[in-house]
Protein backbone atom coordinates (compact mmCIF):
# COMPACT_ATOMS: atom_id res chain seq x y z
CA UNK A 1 0.00 0.00 0.00
CA UNK A 2 1.52 3.46 -0.99
CA UNK A 3 -1.66 5.56 0.46
CA UNK A 4 -0.37 8.17 2.84
CA UNK A 5 -2.27 6.95 5.65
CA UNK A 6 -1.76 2.96 4.96
CA UNK A 7 1.22 3.13 7.35
CA UNK A 8 -0.88 3.63 10.40
CA UNK A 9 -3.62 1.97 9.32
CA UNK A 10 -1.29 -1.01 8.36
CA UNK A 11 0.35 -1.04 11.91
CA UNK A 12 -2.91 -0.88 13.75
CA UNK A 13 -4.10 -3.84 11.52
CA UNK A 14 -0.64 -5.89 11.03
CA UNK A 15 -2.52 -9.11 9.65
CA UNK A 16 -4.48 -7.39 6.89
CA UNK A 17 -2.17 -6.77 4.14
CA UNK A 18 -5.34 -6.63 1.01
CA UNK A 19 -7.10 -4.06 1.52
CA UNK A 20 -8.25 -3.55 -1.96
CA UNK A 21 -10.09 -7.38 -0.77
CA UNK A 22 -11.70 -5.37 1.74
CA UNK A 23 -12.87 -2.71 0.01
CA UNK A 24 -14.33 -5.75 -2.42
CA UNK A 25 -16.18 -7.52 0.10
CA UNK A 26 -17.96 -4.24 0.71
CA UNK A 27 -19.00 -3.62 -2.49
CA UNK A 28 -20.06 -7.32 -3.00
CA UNK A 29 -22.16 -6.73 0.87
CA UNK A 30 -23.54 -3.77 -1.26
CA UNK A 31 -24.70 -5.17 -4.31
CA UNK A 32 -26.17 -8.24 -2.14
CA UNK A 33 -28.66 -6.02 0.02
CA UNK A 34 -28.94 -3.58 -2.89
CA UNK A 35 -30.38 -6.51 -5.53
CA UNK A 36 -31.96 -8.48 -2.62
CA UNK A 37 -33.35 -5.34 -1.12
CA UNK A 38 -35.17 -4.33 -4.44
CA UNK A 39 -36.11 -7.71 -4.72
CA UNK A 40 -37.86 -8.03 -1.68
CA UNK A 41 -39.97 -5.24 -1.63
CA UNK A 42 -40.97 -5.93 -5.10
CA UNK A 43 -42.32 -9.39 -4.21
CA UNK A 44 -43.11 -8.20 -0.58
CA UNK A 45 -45.16 -5.50 -0.93
CA UNK A 46 -47.76 -6.79 -3.11
CA UNK A 47 -47.56 -10.20 -0.97
CA UNK A 48 -48.17 -7.51 2.20
CA UNK A 49 -51.20 -6.20 0.18
CA UNK A 50 -52.61 -9.04 -0.63
CA UNK A 51 -52.63 -10.53 2.93
CA UNK A 52 -54.27 -7.03 3.89
CA UNK A 53 -56.91 -7.13 1.73
CA UNK A 54 -57.80 -10.82 2.36
CA UNK A 55 -57.50 -10.42 6.33
CA UNK A 56 -60.19 -11.43 8.53
CA UNK A 57 -63.43 -8.10 7.89
CA UNK A 58 -61.28 -6.57 5.49
CA UNK A 59 -62.36 -5.39 1.98
CA UNK A 60 -61.75 -8.29 0.00
CA UNK A 61 -61.88 -10.82 3.14
CA UNK A 62 -60.69 -14.41 1.57
CA UNK A 63 -60.17 -16.54 4.23
CA UNK A 64 -58.93 -19.83 2.99
CA UNK A 65 -56.57 -17.58 0.78
CA UNK A 66 -55.63 -15.40 3.53
CA UNK A 67 -54.82 -18.58 5.66
CA UNK A 68 -53.14 -19.95 3.09
CA UNK A 69 -50.53 -17.04 2.54
CA UNK A 70 -50.42 -16.88 6.34
CA UNK A 71 -48.94 -20.19 6.47
CA UNK A 72 -46.62 -19.82 3.80
CA UNK A 73 -45.25 -16.72 5.07
CA UNK A 74 -44.91 -18.27 9.03
CA UNK A 75 -43.05 -21.03 7.54
CA UNK A 76 -40.38 -19.56 5.24
CA UNK A 77 -40.18 -16.98 8.44
CA UNK A 78 -39.40 -19.98 11.17
CA UNK A 79 -36.63 -21.50 9.29
CA UNK A 80 -33.29 -20.29 10.33
CA UNK A 81 -31.42 -18.15 7.59
CA UNK A 82 -28.47 -20.38 7.29
CA UNK A 83 -30.71 -23.52 7.27
CA UNK A 84 -32.97 -21.79 4.57
CA UNK A 85 -29.84 -20.93 2.31
CA UNK A 86 -28.57 -24.77 2.46
CA UNK A 87 -31.91 -26.20 1.84
CA UNK A 88 -32.53 -23.52 -1.45
CA UNK A 89 -29.45 -24.58 -3.22
CA UNK A 90 -30.93 -26.75 -5.84
CA UNK A 91 -33.48 -23.66 -6.33
CA UNK A 92 -30.91 -21.36 -6.29
CA UNK A 93 -29.13 -23.27 -8.79
CA UNK A 94 -31.82 -23.34 -11.26
CA UNK A 95 -33.09 -19.54 -11.15
CA UNK A 96 -29.87 -18.20 -11.27
CA UNK A 97 -27.40 -21.16 -12.17
CA UNK A 98 -24.72 -21.07 -9.44
CA UNK A 99 -25.34 -21.64 -5.52
CA UNK A 100 -21.85 -19.03 -5.23
CA UNK A 101 -21.45 -15.53 -5.08
CA UNK A 102 -23.52 -12.60 -4.96
CA UNK A 103 -26.21 -14.23 -7.74
CA UNK A 104 -26.36 -17.41 -6.07
CA UNK A 105 -26.72 -15.03 -2.36
CA UNK A 106 -29.94 -13.56 -3.80
CA UNK A 107 -32.55 -16.15 -3.89
CA UNK A 108 -32.45 -17.21 -0.60
CA UNK A 109 -32.04 -13.69 0.37
CA UNK A 110 -34.96 -12.96 -1.34
CA UNK A 111 -37.27 -15.84 -0.38
CA UNK A 112 -36.09 -15.08 3.51
CA UNK A 113 -36.53 -11.40 3.57
CA UNK A 114 -39.85 -11.12 1.32
CA UNK A 115 -42.57 -13.00 3.89
CA UNK A 116 -40.72 -10.69 6.91
CA UNK A 117 -41.29 -7.26 4.67
CA UNK A 118 -44.43 -8.58 3.85
CA UNK A 119 -46.01 -8.98 7.69
CA UNK A 120 -44.44 -5.25 8.23
CA UNK A 121 -46.49 -3.82 5.10
CA UNK A 122 -49.84 -6.01 6.72
CA UNK A 123 -49.52 -4.28 9.67
CA UNK A 124 -48.93 -0.81 8.56
CA UNK A 125 -51.66 -1.39 6.28
CA UNK A 126 -54.01 -2.11 9.01
CA UNK A 127 -52.66 0.97 10.57
CA UNK A 128 -54.75 3.03 8.22
CA UNK A 129 -58.18 4.65 9.73
CA UNK A 130 -61.08 2.12 8.70
CA UNK A 131 -63.52 5.04 7.98
CA UNK A 132 -61.05 6.88 4.97
CA UNK A 133 -61.35 3.59 3.27
CA UNK A 134 -65.38 3.60 3.68
CA UNK A 135 -65.08 7.11 2.71
CA UNK A 136 -63.42 6.04 -0.50
CA UNK A 137 -65.94 3.14 -1.09
CA UNK A 138 -68.54 5.52 -0.55
CA UNK A 139 -67.11 7.59 -3.41
CA UNK A 140 -67.17 4.63 -5.76
CA UNK A 141 -63.41 3.54 -5.46
CA UNK A 142 -62.12 0.32 -6.94
CA UNK A 143 -59.65 -1.96 -4.92
CA UNK A 144 -57.41 -1.21 -6.84
CA UNK A 145 -57.84 2.42 -6.55
CA UNK A 146 -58.38 2.20 -2.80
CA UNK A 147 -54.97 0.29 -2.98
CA UNK A 148 -53.00 2.96 -4.81
CA UNK A 149 -54.53 5.91 -3.88
CA UNK A 150 -55.71 5.62 -0.34
CA UNK A 151 -54.13 2.28 1.63
CA UNK A 152 -50.16 2.70 0.18
CA UNK A 153 -49.53 6.74 0.33
CA UNK A 154 -51.04 6.90 3.95
CA UNK A 155 -48.83 3.58 5.03
CA UNK A 156 -46.14 5.61 3.61
CA UNK A 157 -44.18 6.59 6.65
CA UNK A 158 -44.76 2.92 8.21
CA UNK A 159 -44.25 0.86 5.06
CA UNK A 160 -40.64 3.04 4.78
CA UNK A 161 -39.79 2.34 8.35
CA UNK A 162 -40.20 -1.34 7.37
CA UNK A 163 -38.27 -1.35 4.10
CA UNK A 164 -35.69 -0.02 6.68
CA UNK A 165 -35.81 -2.44 9.31
CA UNK A 166 -35.87 -5.22 6.10
CA UNK A 167 -32.60 -3.86 4.99
CA UNK A 168 -30.74 -4.38 8.04
CA UNK A 169 -31.97 -7.43 8.51
CA UNK A 170 -30.82 -8.18 5.23
CA UNK A 171 -27.30 -6.97 6.23
CA UNK A 172 -27.07 -9.79 8.88
CA UNK A 173 -28.25 -12.47 6.63
CA UNK A 174 -25.83 -11.16 3.92
CA UNK A 175 -22.81 -11.75 6.61
CA UNK A 176 -24.27 -15.21 7.67
CA UNK A 177 -24.74 -16.14 3.81
CA UNK A 178 -20.48 -15.00 3.89
CA UNK A 179 -20.29 -18.70 5.51
CA UNK A 180 -21.45 -20.87 3.14
CA UNK A 181 -19.86 -19.12 0.00
CA UNK A 182 -21.55 -15.65 -0.61
CA UNK A 183 -18.76 -13.80 -0.32
CA UNK A 184 -19.02 -9.70 0.90
CA UNK A 185 -17.73 -8.80 4.14
CA UNK A 186 -19.26 -11.59 6.13
CA UNK A 187 -17.24 -14.50 3.75
CA UNK A 188 -13.88 -12.06 5.23
CA UNK A 189 -14.92 -12.59 9.06
CA UNK A 190 -15.49 -15.81 8.55
CA UNK A 191 -12.88 -17.11 6.60
CA UNK A 192 -10.10 -14.43 8.10
CA UNK A 193 -11.20 -13.31 11.16
CA UNK A 194 -12.43 -16.71 12.37
CA UNK A 195 -11.40 -19.51 10.32
CA UNK A 196 -7.39 -18.23 10.44
CA UNK A 197 -7.77 -16.53 13.64
CA UNK A 198 -7.12 -13.07 12.47
CA UNK A 199 -8.85 -11.10 14.81
CA UNK A 200 -8.01 -7.56 13.11
CA UNK A 201 -9.98 -8.50 9.73
CA UNK A 202 -12.96 -9.79 12.47
CA UNK A 203 -12.91 -5.82 14.02
CA UNK A 204 -13.13 -4.03 10.80
CA UNK A 205 -15.34 -5.76 9.02
CA UNK A 206 -17.68 -5.65 12.13
CA UNK A 207 -17.17 -2.12 12.03
CA UNK A 208 -18.15 -1.78 8.78
CA UNK A 209 -21.53 -3.95 9.18
CA UNK A 210 -22.09 -1.30 12.12
CA UNK A 211 -21.58 1.46 9.76
CA UNK A 212 -23.48 0.14 7.32
CA UNK A 213 -26.60 -0.66 9.70
CA UNK A 214 -26.16 3.03 11.13
CA UNK A 215 -26.38 4.37 7.80
CA UNK A 216 -29.30 2.57 6.81
CA UNK A 217 -31.39 3.65 9.87
CA UNK A 218 -30.42 7.27 9.37
CA UNK A 219 -31.61 7.08 5.85
CA UNK A 220 -34.56 5.15 6.41
CA UNK A 221 -35.72 7.79 9.87
CA UNK A 222 -35.20 10.46 7.58
CA UNK A 223 -37.53 9.67 4.97
CA UNK A 224 -40.02 8.51 7.12
CA UNK A 225 -39.81 11.90 9.33
CA UNK A 226 -40.62 13.22 5.53
CA UNK A 227 -43.39 11.96 4.68
CA UNK A 228 -44.73 12.04 8.17
CA UNK A 229 -44.33 16.11 8.32
CA UNK A 230 -48.22 16.10 8.10
CA UNK B 1 -86.88 10.83 -4.27
CA UNK B 2 -84.80 7.73 -2.36
CA UNK B 3 -87.10 4.65 -1.41
CA UNK B 4 -86.93 1.97 0.79
CA UNK B 5 -89.27 -0.87 0.33
CA UNK B 6 -89.60 -3.69 2.82
CA UNK B 7 -86.19 -2.73 3.72
CA UNK B 8 -84.29 -5.08 6.83
CA UNK B 9 -81.19 -5.84 7.51
CA UNK B 10 -80.01 -7.80 10.15
CA UNK B 11 -76.14 -9.13 10.86
CA UNK B 12 -75.00 -13.08 11.48
CA UNK B 13 -72.97 -13.24 14.54
CA UNK B 14 -71.35 -16.59 15.25
CA UNK B 15 -74.32 -18.30 13.15
CA UNK B 16 -77.16 -16.56 14.67
CA UNK B 17 -78.98 -13.42 13.16
CA UNK B 18 -79.06 -10.20 15.31
CA UNK B 19 -81.63 -7.90 13.49
CA UNK B 20 -80.48 -4.64 13.42
CA UNK B 21 -82.78 -2.95 11.62
CA UNK B 22 -86.62 -4.25 11.62
CA UNK B 23 -88.93 -4.27 8.09
CA UNK B 24 -89.59 -0.49 6.93
CA UNK B 25 -90.82 1.70 3.71
CA UNK B 26 -89.75 4.88 3.53
CA UNK B 27 -89.98 7.58 0.98
CA UNK B 28 -87.25 10.78 1.22
CA UNK B 29 -88.49 13.39 -1.04
CA UNK B 30 -85.71 15.12 -3.68
CA UNK B 31 -84.56 18.46 -2.23
CA UNK B 32 -85.67 17.88 1.54
CA UNK B 33 -83.51 17.76 4.27
CA UNK B 34 -83.91 14.47 6.09
CA UNK B 35 -83.24 13.48 9.44
CA UNK B 36 -82.55 10.12 11.26
CA UNK B 37 -82.48 10.55 15.01
CA UNK B 38 -81.65 7.53 17.71
CA UNK B 39 -79.28 6.47 20.26
CA UNK B 40 -76.23 4.94 19.54
CA UNK B 41 -77.25 1.34 18.45
CA UNK B 42 -80.80 1.86 17.28
CA UNK B 43 -79.06 1.16 14.04
CA UNK B 44 -79.64 4.98 12.05
CA UNK B 45 -75.60 4.28 11.15
CA UNK B 46 -76.68 1.29 9.41
CA UNK B 47 -79.76 3.12 7.89
CA UNK B 48 -77.78 5.97 5.71
CA UNK B 49 -75.20 3.15 4.89
CA UNK B 50 -78.33 1.56 3.00
CA UNK B 51 -78.44 4.54 0.89
CA UNK B 52 -75.05 4.16 -0.71
CA UNK B 53 -74.81 0.11 -0.09
CA UNK B 54 -72.15 0.56 2.46
CA UNK B 55 -74.62 -1.91 4.04
CA UNK B 56 -76.51 -4.06 1.78
CA UNK B 57 -79.66 -4.91 3.15
CA UNK B 58 -80.99 -8.70 4.22
CA UNK B 59 -83.98 -7.80 2.47
CA UNK B 60 -86.30 -5.62 0.26
CA UNK B 61 -85.33 -2.71 -2.60
CA UNK B 62 -83.98 0.09 -2.11
CA UNK B 63 -84.24 2.61 -5.28
CA UNK B 64 -82.73 6.30 -6.04
CA UNK B 65 -84.80 7.74 -8.84
CA UNK B 66 -85.69 4.72 -11.01
CA UNK B 67 -82.52 2.85 -10.29
CA UNK B 68 -83.16 -0.08 -8.00
CA UNK B 69 -79.41 0.17 -6.21
CA UNK B 70 -80.08 -3.47 -4.73
CA UNK B 71 -80.08 -4.71 -8.00
CA UNK B 72 -77.12 -3.02 -9.65
CA UNK B 73 -73.45 -5.09 -10.14
CA UNK B 74 -70.52 -3.65 -9.16
CA UNK B 75 -69.74 -1.46 -11.49
CA UNK B 76 -72.57 -0.15 -11.97
CA UNK B 77 -73.15 0.21 -8.46
CA UNK B 78 -69.64 2.41 -8.40
CA UNK B 79 -71.00 4.69 -10.95
CA UNK B 80 -74.43 5.80 -8.74
CA UNK B 81 -72.05 5.71 -5.60
CA UNK B 82 -70.13 8.82 -7.36
CA UNK B 83 -74.00 10.75 -7.43
CA UNK B 84 -73.79 10.05 -3.80
CA UNK B 85 -71.78 12.11 -1.66
CA UNK B 86 -71.08 11.23 2.07
CA UNK B 87 -69.48 13.07 5.23
CA UNK B 88 -68.81 11.48 8.61
CA UNK B 89 -68.07 12.51 11.81
CA UNK B 90 -64.48 11.94 12.17
CA UNK B 91 -64.22 13.73 8.66
CA UNK B 92 -62.28 10.41 6.96
CA UNK B 93 -59.97 12.52 4.96
CA UNK B 94 -56.37 11.18 3.74
CA UNK B 95 -53.93 12.58 5.61
CA UNK B 96 -51.54 12.39 3.65
CA UNK B 97 -52.73 14.81 0.50
CA UNK B 98 -53.66 18.55 1.11
CA UNK B 99 -56.87 20.00 1.29
CA UNK B 100 -56.95 21.02 -2.70
CA UNK B 101 -56.48 17.22 -3.38
CA UNK B 102 -58.78 15.97 -1.01
CA UNK B 103 -61.15 17.38 -2.52
CA UNK B 104 -60.05 16.36 -6.41
CA UNK B 105 -59.64 12.88 -5.35
CA UNK B 106 -63.26 12.09 -6.26
CA UNK B 107 -62.53 13.64 -8.93
CA UNK B 108 -59.47 11.86 -9.92
CA UNK B 109 -61.78 8.52 -8.61
CA UNK B 110 -64.42 9.01 -11.55
CA UNK B 111 -61.53 9.84 -14.09
CA UNK B 112 -61.27 13.04 -14.41
CA UNK B 113 -57.55 13.96 -15.73
CA UNK B 114 -58.01 17.30 -16.42
CA UNK B 115 -55.52 19.53 -13.81
CA UNK B 116 -56.95 22.61 -15.12
CA UNK B 117 -60.79 21.36 -14.53
CA UNK B 118 -60.12 20.11 -11.45
CA UNK B 119 -58.32 23.51 -10.40
CA UNK B 120 -60.82 25.05 -10.97
CA UNK B 121 -63.55 22.70 -9.44
CA UNK B 122 -61.56 22.82 -6.41
CA UNK B 123 -60.98 26.51 -6.24
CA UNK B 124 -64.84 26.66 -6.45
CA UNK B 125 -65.32 24.08 -3.54
CA UNK B 126 -62.95 25.79 -1.31
CA UNK B 127 -65.00 29.37 -1.50
CA UNK B 128 -68.06 27.62 -0.91
CA UNK B 129 -67.13 26.55 2.35
CA UNK B 130 -64.89 28.82 3.29
CA UNK B 131 -61.34 27.34 2.80
CA UNK B 132 -59.86 28.90 0.11
CA UNK B 133 -56.24 29.89 1.93
CA UNK B 134 -55.93 26.87 3.42
CA UNK B 135 -55.76 24.89 -0.09
CA UNK B 136 -52.73 23.95 0.56
CA UNK B 137 -52.53 22.67 3.88
CA UNK B 138 -52.67 19.36 5.33
CA UNK B 139 -55.78 18.03 7.70
CA UNK B 140 -53.48 17.52 10.79
CA UNK B 141 -53.10 21.15 10.48
CA UNK B 142 -56.99 22.20 10.67
CA UNK B 143 -59.42 22.40 12.96
CA UNK B 144 -62.56 19.82 13.39
CA UNK B 145 -64.87 22.23 12.01
CA UNK B 146 -62.77 22.94 8.56
CA UNK B 147 -61.95 19.48 8.71
CA UNK B 148 -65.38 18.73 8.05
CA UNK B 149 -65.89 21.91 5.35
CA UNK B 150 -62.98 20.37 3.30
CA UNK B 151 -65.36 16.96 3.89
CA UNK B 152 -68.31 18.46 2.57
CA UNK B 153 -66.28 20.30 -0.22
CA UNK B 154 -64.89 16.65 -1.18
CA UNK B 155 -68.53 15.30 -0.97
CA UNK B 156 -69.98 17.72 -3.15
CA UNK B 157 -67.28 17.27 -5.89
CA UNK B 158 -68.66 15.52 -8.40
CA UNK B 159 -72.31 17.45 -8.58
CA UNK B 160 -74.30 14.52 -6.49
CA UNK B 161 -77.44 14.58 -5.96
CA UNK B 162 -77.57 13.10 -2.82
CA UNK B 163 -75.17 13.90 0.74
CA UNK B 164 -75.36 11.73 3.59
CA UNK B 165 -74.05 13.03 6.80
CA UNK B 166 -73.25 10.68 9.28
CA UNK B 167 -72.88 12.16 12.89
CA UNK B 168 -71.52 15.06 10.93
CA UNK B 169 -71.76 17.62 13.52
CA UNK B 170 -70.99 15.03 16.43
CA UNK B 171 -67.35 15.88 17.04
CA UNK B 172 -67.83 19.52 16.69
CA UNK B 173 -68.54 22.01 19.73
CA UNK B 174 -71.95 23.74 19.66
CA UNK B 175 -70.45 27.14 17.72
CA UNK B 176 -68.96 24.85 14.81
CA UNK B 177 -71.78 22.46 15.05
CA UNK B 178 -73.88 25.92 14.50
CA UNK B 179 -71.95 27.22 11.04
CA UNK B 180 -71.66 23.45 9.73
CA UNK B 181 -75.56 22.83 9.86
CA UNK B 182 -76.19 26.48 8.43
CA UNK B 183 -73.51 25.91 5.61
CA UNK B 184 -75.50 22.48 4.65
CA UNK B 185 -78.92 24.28 5.07
CA UNK B 186 -77.68 26.77 2.44
CA UNK B 187 -76.27 23.69 -0.18
CA UNK B 188 -79.24 22.50 0.42
CA UNK B 189 -81.10 25.37 -0.47
CA UNK B 190 -78.32 26.53 -3.39
CA UNK B 191 -77.69 23.43 -4.77
CA UNK B 192 -81.42 21.47 -4.37
CA UNK B 193 -79.10 19.06 -3.14
CA UNK B 194 -81.28 16.02 -0.90
CA UNK B 195 -79.47 15.61 2.47
CA UNK B 196 -80.15 13.00 4.73
CA UNK B 197 -78.19 13.33 8.11
CA UNK B 198 -78.20 10.48 11.31
CA UNK B 199 -78.19 12.25 14.62
CA UNK B 200 -78.95 11.83 18.17
CA UNK B 201 -79.59 15.81 18.74
CA UNK B 202 -82.84 16.88 18.29
CA UNK B 203 -81.61 20.38 18.63
CA UNK B 204 -79.49 19.46 14.99
CA UNK B 205 -82.95 17.88 13.76
CA UNK B 206 -84.66 21.26 14.97
CA UNK B 207 -82.00 23.65 12.86
CA UNK B 208 -81.91 21.70 9.38
CA UNK B 209 -84.14 19.33 9.33
CA UNK B 210 -87.82 19.45 6.83
CA UNK B 211 -88.76 15.66 7.64
CA UNK B 212 -87.78 13.43 10.59
CA UNK B 213 -87.95 9.69 11.57
CA UNK B 214 -87.22 8.79 14.89
CA UNK B 215 -85.45 5.11 15.45
CA UNK B 216 -85.93 3.03 18.56
CA UNK B 217 -84.06 -0.24 19.03
CA UNK B 218 -84.25 -1.07 14.87
CA UNK B 219 -87.95 0.24 14.37
CA UNK B 220 -88.87 3.50 12.95
CA UNK B 221 -91.24 4.36 15.75
CA UNK B 222 -92.39 8.34 14.14
CA UNK B 223 -91.41 10.14 11.41
CA UNK B 224 -93.38 13.50 10.07
CA UNK B 225 -92.78 16.87 9.47
CA UNK B 226 -90.37 18.28 12.37
CA UNK B 227 -92.67 20.45 13.55
CA UNK B 228 -95.72 18.04 13.56
CA UNK B 229 -92.89 15.33 15.62
CA UNK B 230 -91.18 18.16 17.87
CA UNK B 231 -94.28 19.69 18.96
CA UNK B 232 -96.71 16.48 19.50
CA UNK B 233 -94.65 14.05 19.86
CA UNK B 234 -96.32 10.78 20.37
CA UNK B 235 -93.48 7.85 20.79
CA UNK B 236 -92.09 7.63 24.66
CA UNK B 237 -88.56 7.76 22.93
CA UNK B 238 -89.41 10.97 20.65
CA UNK B 239 -90.67 13.07 23.33
CA UNK B 240 -87.18 11.91 25.41
CA UNK B 241 -85.30 13.19 22.56
CA UNK B 242 -87.73 16.57 22.51
CA UNK B 243 -87.33 17.14 25.96
CA UNK B 244 -83.43 17.69 25.62
CA UNK B 245 -83.86 20.20 23.42
CA UNK B 246 -86.79 22.00 25.46
CA UNK B 247 -85.30 21.90 28.84
CA UNK B 248 -87.35 23.49 31.13
CA UNK B 249 -89.59 20.55 32.27
CA UNK B 250 -87.60 17.82 31.05
CA UNK B 251 -85.68 18.21 34.65
CA UNK B 252 -88.79 17.73 37.03
CA UNK B 253 -90.98 16.70 34.62
CA UNK B 254 -94.79 17.71 35.37
CA UNK B 255 -95.28 16.88 38.99
CA UNK B 256 -93.69 20.75 38.99
CA UNK B 257 -96.94 22.35 38.81
CA UNK B 258 -98.71 20.12 41.71
CA UNK B 259 -99.14 23.03 44.13
CA UNK B 260 -99.53 25.62 41.12
CA UNK B 261 -104.33 26.56 41.06
CA UNK B 262 -106.02 26.38 37.67
CA UNK B 263 -105.28 24.62 34.86
CA UNK B 264 -101.96 23.74 33.38
CA UNK B 265 -102.50 23.94 29.48
CA UNK B 266 -99.41 23.73 27.22
CA UNK B 267 -99.97 26.38 24.02
CA UNK B 268 -98.12 25.73 20.77
CA UNK B 269 -98.25 28.59 18.25
CA UNK B 270 -96.35 27.88 14.68
CA UNK B 271 -95.90 30.06 12.20
CA UNK B 272 -97.53 33.49 12.00
CA UNK B 273 -99.52 32.95 15.07
CA UNK B 274 -96.03 33.11 17.27
CA UNK B 275 -95.76 36.53 16.44
CA UNK B 276 -99.71 37.64 16.71
CA UNK B 277 -100.97 38.88 20.49
CA UNK B 278 -103.48 36.33 20.40
CA UNK B 279 -103.34 34.77 23.89
CA UNK B 280 -103.86 38.59 25.28
CA UNK B 281 -106.38 39.41 22.68
CA UNK B 282 -108.54 35.60 24.25
CA UNK B 283 -107.83 36.73 27.77
CA UNK B 284 -109.54 40.10 27.60
CA UNK B 285 -112.75 38.76 25.69
CA UNK B 286 -112.70 36.08 28.09
CA UNK B 287 -111.98 37.49 31.13
CA UNK B 288 -109.84 34.48 32.41
CA UNK B 289 -106.40 35.09 34.12
CA UNK B 290 -103.27 32.83 33.55
CA UNK B 291 -99.73 32.99 35.01
CA UNK B 292 -96.97 31.47 32.87
CA UNK B 293 -94.74 28.44 34.23
CA UNK B 294 -92.57 28.03 31.55
CA UNK B 295 -91.92 28.83 27.88
CA UNK B 296 -89.88 29.25 24.85
CA UNK B 297 -89.64 31.38 21.25
CA UNK B 298 -87.60 29.99 18.74
CA UNK B 299 -87.42 28.19 14.97
CA UNK B 300 -87.52 24.84 13.72
CA UNK B 301 -85.17 25.51 10.28
CA UNK B 302 -87.24 28.85 9.18
CA UNK B 303 -90.68 28.31 10.83
CA UNK B 304 -90.92 30.16 13.84
CA UNK B 305 -92.40 28.65 17.20
CA UNK B 306 -93.64 29.17 19.92
CA UNK B 307 -94.51 26.96 23.53
CA UNK B 308 -95.97 28.25 26.79
CA UNK B 309 -96.82 26.27 29.61
CA UNK B 310 -99.74 28.67 30.90
CA UNK B 311 -102.06 27.95 34.78
CA UNK B 312 -105.60 29.77 33.41
CA UNK B 313 -108.29 30.57 36.04
CA UNK B 314 -111.25 32.05 35.73
CA UNK B 315 -114.98 31.01 34.13
CA UNK B 316 -114.18 31.16 30.94
CA UNK B 317 -111.70 28.52 30.25
CA UNK B 318 -113.37 26.55 28.08
CA UNK B 319 -114.52 29.32 26.02
CA UNK B 320 -111.08 30.83 25.99
CA UNK B 321 -109.81 27.34 24.95
CA UNK B 322 -111.99 27.25 22.04
CA UNK B 323 -111.20 30.80 20.72
CA UNK B 324 -107.58 29.85 21.15
CA UNK B 325 -107.87 26.62 19.57
CA UNK B 326 -109.82 28.53 16.32
CA UNK B 327 -106.71 30.94 15.97
CA UNK B 328 -104.98 28.26 14.95
CA UNK B 329 -102.99 27.14 18.54
CA UNK B 330 -102.11 24.06 19.48
CA UNK B 331 -104.09 23.45 23.18
CA UNK B 332 -103.15 20.68 25.03
CA UNK B 333 -104.38 20.05 28.76
CA UNK B 334 -101.38 18.40 31.12
CA UNK B 335 -102.24 16.28 34.11
CA UNK B 336 -100.37 16.71 36.80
Amino acid sequence: MTLAFATPLHELFPNIDDWGELGHACIDTLLMLGGSLALTVLIGLPLGVLLYLTGRGQIREMPKLYGLLSLIVNILRSIPFIILMIVLMPLTHILVGTKLGIRGAIPPLVIGAAPFFARLVETALREVERGVIEASQAMGATTWQIVRHVLLPEARPGIIAGVTVTAIALVAYTAMGGAIGAGGLGDLAYRYGYLSYKSDYMVVTVFLLIVLVQLLQMIGDRVVAHFSQR
Amino acid sequence: MIRFVDVHKSYRVDGKDIPALEPFSLDIADGEVFGIIGHSGAGKSTLIRLINLLERPSGGRILIGDVELTALGDAALRAQRRHIGMIFQHFNLLSSQTVADNIAFPMRLAGERDPTAIRRRVDELLERVGLTVHADKFPSQLSGGQKQRVGIARALANHPSILLCDEATSALDPQTTASVLELLGQINRDLKLTIVLITHEMDVVRRVCDRVAVLDAGRIVEHGEVADVFLHPQHETTRRFVDEALPEEAAGGTSLYAQVPGRILRLSFRGEATWSPTLGRVTRETGVDFNILAGRIDRIKDLPYGQLTLAMQGAGIDQALSSLRAAGIDVEEIAR
